[in-house]
């Protein structure tokens, strides 16, 4: 399938995405008390623990099936269950989330059917909730396993019930800084909420003083329970239909409205997603926040010159991008290449509802690309800076070009796990970085050193 | 098994030993798959192949699958170059469902040629995985079908990443090299020449290695991979002797370039003053008619000791009496470490490996002290507690060993292949000294819990 905005090489080379089971495990790693566990090979899960641990630097075990030859030829059935078992015994998970890898897909196992198989072996004993997820590796990219582990997460935990207040909160893939705020929000306007995963705990935490097999923290399996009942879903996600979404799951199954709009970066995102709670909870926006958001209006004032009319790279995954062009436009920087690995063929669509006119204005989006693709364009289309994952590092060297470190991974700075990206306060954050690189390239390609700049 | 308080998975018991006085011998059960649920710092088949050939820097290297095994290798190791850097790109043929069902074969060749014409490498690897296993493309055949029509070696990897352990991938890896080894021309290797195999060049350790003999007056032909060229690749069966090191991964190479040309091999360590100075001497003795060889292997171990050891002895009084947790990838490794940390002052109180066999694992026995647990293929929950039941000041391990130790509070110092300061060679024990001292000596572990800090 090739469109006239995916690459017309015919391999990737430095993509521009990762693994499907890599989102999944990331999202399991987000439920309280959980393990996530992928059937297949041993390398998957032992490389996408090395990637996230770069990243978040703090322990993340992935269990594994551990596939052999004689695996692969008559079936995952038997090391599934060996695994589950051991897994079961070592970390007395509340949960076990399973994703599937490439090699398990190809052969074709049936989990569902081998989970039941092991339910009715283990008879009476008392097993962790089994979650799946089935992320085969040539489909698709981390995100969509991501998202594909939370709904199904949401399809085994989520029951009827009356109706209830709490508002379900399903951001994506955020940092754990994003999610911590998020819940802040929540607590601030006193919605009671389920927020899915939590992984701000489990992969940006304190001191231990004995490992624990299982980090402390993440969404309670009660919780995900409740999301059934709840009065609304908010769901962020630009591209995420409501066929591949928990809420969209939960709106088809339980009747829970779901509000999908695109990540709240920028101040006319982050006003739509406010706006939204005002509307759920019946209540003004609370000060405080009134507050953040009139310190970054006149933010914006003071270092409009300095980034106005500046022209930029982004790339990401697709709903990072959209969100952070539409901050970019707001404060008259120029995405001119909105660019993704993903390839959900939705990206040109939005980003033409948020800047109708982004073809007179330069702005262009390319989906299925990989770094050589990007760098190639960077020829041509002459930014000032990069924004996006650490991966465009190579690039950003090579081209000579500030990169702006965002999203997930930053594998070659300290403190990803921290970076804030949403709401008044993550735009903030945004805005002052973009200010002062563009500042410092100044600063440093003047001969008279100002000092005040 | 002496380790009854610690609980450890069933099918675990017998890679893990405890010296005691007067416990049972040590029979480790080691190279075996993993075992299934449990939490391995092991690879795979395709990891295995990918580390050794990974740093053959004027090759293109490319990974037949899905995206995955590509993205989580790309740059990924500190393998560094004195010329083209074409292995710290990352190409894959990145399948996709239609490719799955259909075959990969035509992406494949498509993505040779394109890849070919645009980097003009020396050569191009390819690397099977998993599910090229199953969907039952011919890669060999792909290969010698853009051999022949790019005029350039074109080596398939059978890496599959199910079939076997990271030891298959490195037999796989060692047999692509093998067949590009004898293909190229021996004029002007000397007789007093060696390659250097199992050296990756990581932060231009090869490059100090290399200073050393060539120092000695011996000409280095290859190094394999470190910083590793075809051609010189192509022409390293006319040297005298292999100089292996990392034994794990070479070995089979070495002993394949045996039987086929005769070369004899020895095994090295260059890590720490002990064996760093041995590996000079021994292959000096090697060329024994030629004496100024081994005079000048002593003045070069005299030099670089003599410029080291004031700073060393600093380090040692500070760290006297500490006590350190081993978890790296090969077994000969470990070795090497425990000497070296006894030479900072410094006990060892876990040594493991994830692919040592049973000779090592007996030697480890014998070079250990009374209390020390050996661990094969262990894992985070194994490692965590014997760290803090033995009340390590310092684990020694890879990127995924890391966030153990600083969780716990524990120093840390990273000796596996992203490293990014040279630890091999004298100037690397200094460095290796420095690094230990200031992770385990840094102030900050008093507000660890395991210290009385705060949780």
């Amino acid at each position: 399938m090739t469109s006239m905005n995916t690459t017309a090489k015919t391999a990737t080379q430095n993509a521009c995405k990762l693994c499907n089971p890599l989102g999944a495990c990331l999202a399991f790693r987000g439920i309280e008390n959980s393990v996530p566990f992928l059937h297949g090979s041993q390398g998957c899960a032992t490389y996408i623990r090395r990637y996230l641990i770069s990243h978040y630097k703090e322990p993340i075990d992935i269990a594994s099936s551990n596939f052999n030859e004689e695996t692969a030829v008559f079936g995952g059935s038997h090391n599934l269950k060996l695994g589950l078992k051991n897994v079961t015994q070592q970390y007395t998970p509340a949960v076990i989330g399973i994703a599937t890898t490439c090699l398990s897909e190809t052969i074709g196992d049936d989990v569902p059917m081998i989970l039941r198989e092991y339910k009715a072996i283990m008879g009476d004993v008392p097993q962790p909730i089994m979650i799946f997820a089935s992320t085969p590796s040539y489909m698709g990219s981390h995100i969509d396993g991501f998202h594909s582990a939370v709904r199904a997460t949401v399809k085994t935990l989520a029951e009827a019930g009356p109706k209830s207040d709490v508002v379900n909160l399903f951001p994506g893939m955020i940092s754990p800084a994003d999610i911590r705020y998020m819940k802040e929000i929540m607590e601030d306007f006193a919605i009671p909420y389920v927020l899915l995963p939590d992984y701000s705990q489990t992969l940006d935490g304190g001191p231990w003083g004995e490992y624990h097999t299982i980090p402390p923290g993440g969404t309670t399996t009660r919780a995900i329970a409740s999301s059934g009942s709840a009065s609304a879903s908010i769901e962020f996600g630009s591209t995420l239909e409501a066929a591949k979404s928990a809420g969209g799951y939960l709106e088809e199954s339980f009747g829970v409205p779901r509000h999908c709009m695109a990540l709240p970066i920028g101040i006319k995102a982050s006003d739509r997603f406010f706006a939204m709670l005002e509307k759920l909870s019946g209540k003004p926006m609370p000060e405080k926040h009134m507050d953040e958001r009139r310190r970054l209006v006149d933010a914006y004032s003071d270092g409009h010159k300095y980034v106005f009319g500046r022209k930029v790279i982004i790339y990401g995954e697709e709903d990072l991008v959209i969100s952070m062009a539409s901050f970019l436009h707001e404060i008259g920087v120029v995405p001119v290449l909105c660019a993704s690995g993903g390839k959900s063929g939705q990206m040109k669509k939005r980003l033409l509802e948020i800047i109708p006119d982004m073809d007179e204005l330069g702005i262009t989006a390319r989906e299925g690309v990989d770094f050589v693709d990007i760098e190639n364009e960077t020829e041509t289309l002459k930014p000032d800076f990069l924004i996006g994952n650490s991966k465009g590092f190579t690039m950003s060297k090579k081209s000579e070009l500030p990169l702006i470190r965002i999203g997930f991974p930053i594998h070659d700075r300290f403190g990803g796990q921290r970076l804030h990206h949403l709401g008044y306060r993550g735009t903030q954050e945004l805005f002052d970085r973009i200010v002062n690189t563009v500042i410092e390239q100044r600063q440093n390609s003047s001969d008279i050193g100002y000092t005040y700049m | 098994m002496d380790t009854e308080h610690i609980s450890l998975l069933k099918g675990r018991e017998k890679q893990v030993y405890e010296k005691k006085q007067g416990g049972a011998e040590i029979d480790i059960a080691c190279d075996t798959k993993s075992l299934s649920g449990s939490v391995s710092q092991r690879a795979c088949v395709f990891c295995g192949s990918r580390v050794v050939l990974y740093p053959v820097a004027d090759a293109i290297h490319i990974v037949h699958g899905p995206i995955g095994c590509a993205a989580y290798t790309w740059d990924i190791r500190g393998a560094v170059s004195s010329g083209p850097e074409l292995h710290r790109l990352s190409f894959s043929t990145d399948l996709q469902e239609m490719d799955v069902i259909y075959g990969g074969e035509k992406k494949l060749y498509q993505s040779l040629i394109e890849l070919i014409d645009q980097y003009q490498p020396n050569a191009a690897f390819i690397y099977s995985t998993c599910i090229v296993g199953l969907i039952g493309d011919d890669i060999d055949a792909v290969c010698k079908k853009v051999e022949q029509e790019k005029g350039i070696p074109v080596l398939p990897v059978h890496s599959e990443g199910f079939k076997g352990t990271k030891k298959d991938g490195y037999r796989a890896a060692c047999s692509a090299l093998m067949t590009l080894i004898g293909t190229g021309s021996t004029e002007g290797i000397s007789k007093y020449s060696i390659n250097i195999l199992g050296e990756f060049n990581l932060a231009g350790e090869a490059w100090i290695i290399r200073e050393y003999y060539e120092k000695m007056g011996i000409q280095v032909v290859a190094t394999m991979t470190g910083d590793g060229r075809i051609d010189a690749i192509r022409r390293s069966h006319g040297v005298s002797l292999n100089v292996v090191q990392c034994s794990g991964s070479m070995t089979s190479l070495a002993k394949d370039m045996e039987e086929t040309y005769g070369i004899p091999f020895i095994r090295v360590s260059y890590f720490g003053f002990e064996d760093m100075s041995k590996s000079l001497y021994d292959v000096a003795a090697l060329f024994p008619d030629r004496p100024e060889i081994m005079e000048k292997a002593k003045e070069i171990v005299r030099d670089e000791i003599r410029k080291y050891y004031p700073e060393m002895q600093k380090f040692k009084s500070a760290l006297t009496g500490k006590k350190a947790a081993i978890y790296v990838g090969g077994a000969f490794k470990t070795f090497s470490l425990i000497k070296a940390l006894r030479t900072i002052g410094m006990s060892v109180v876990l040594a493991g490996s994830q692919t040592g066999n049973k000779d090592d694992y007996r030697r480890l026995k014998e070079m250990c002290d009374e209390g020390t647990v050996i661990v094969d293929d262990s894992n985070p929950v194994e490692l965590s507690k014997f760290i803090l039941e033995k009340e390590a000041d310092l684990l020694i391990g890879g990127v995924k060993e890391r966030p153990i130790a600083f969780k716990l509070g524990v120093g840390f110092c990273d000796h596996n292949h992203e490293r990014k300061i040279p630890l091999a060679g004298f100037v690397g024990m200094y460095n290796f000294a420095k690094e230990v001292y200031e992770s385990v000596m840094s102030p900050v572990w008093q507000f660890a819990p395991r210290k009385g800090g705060l949780l």
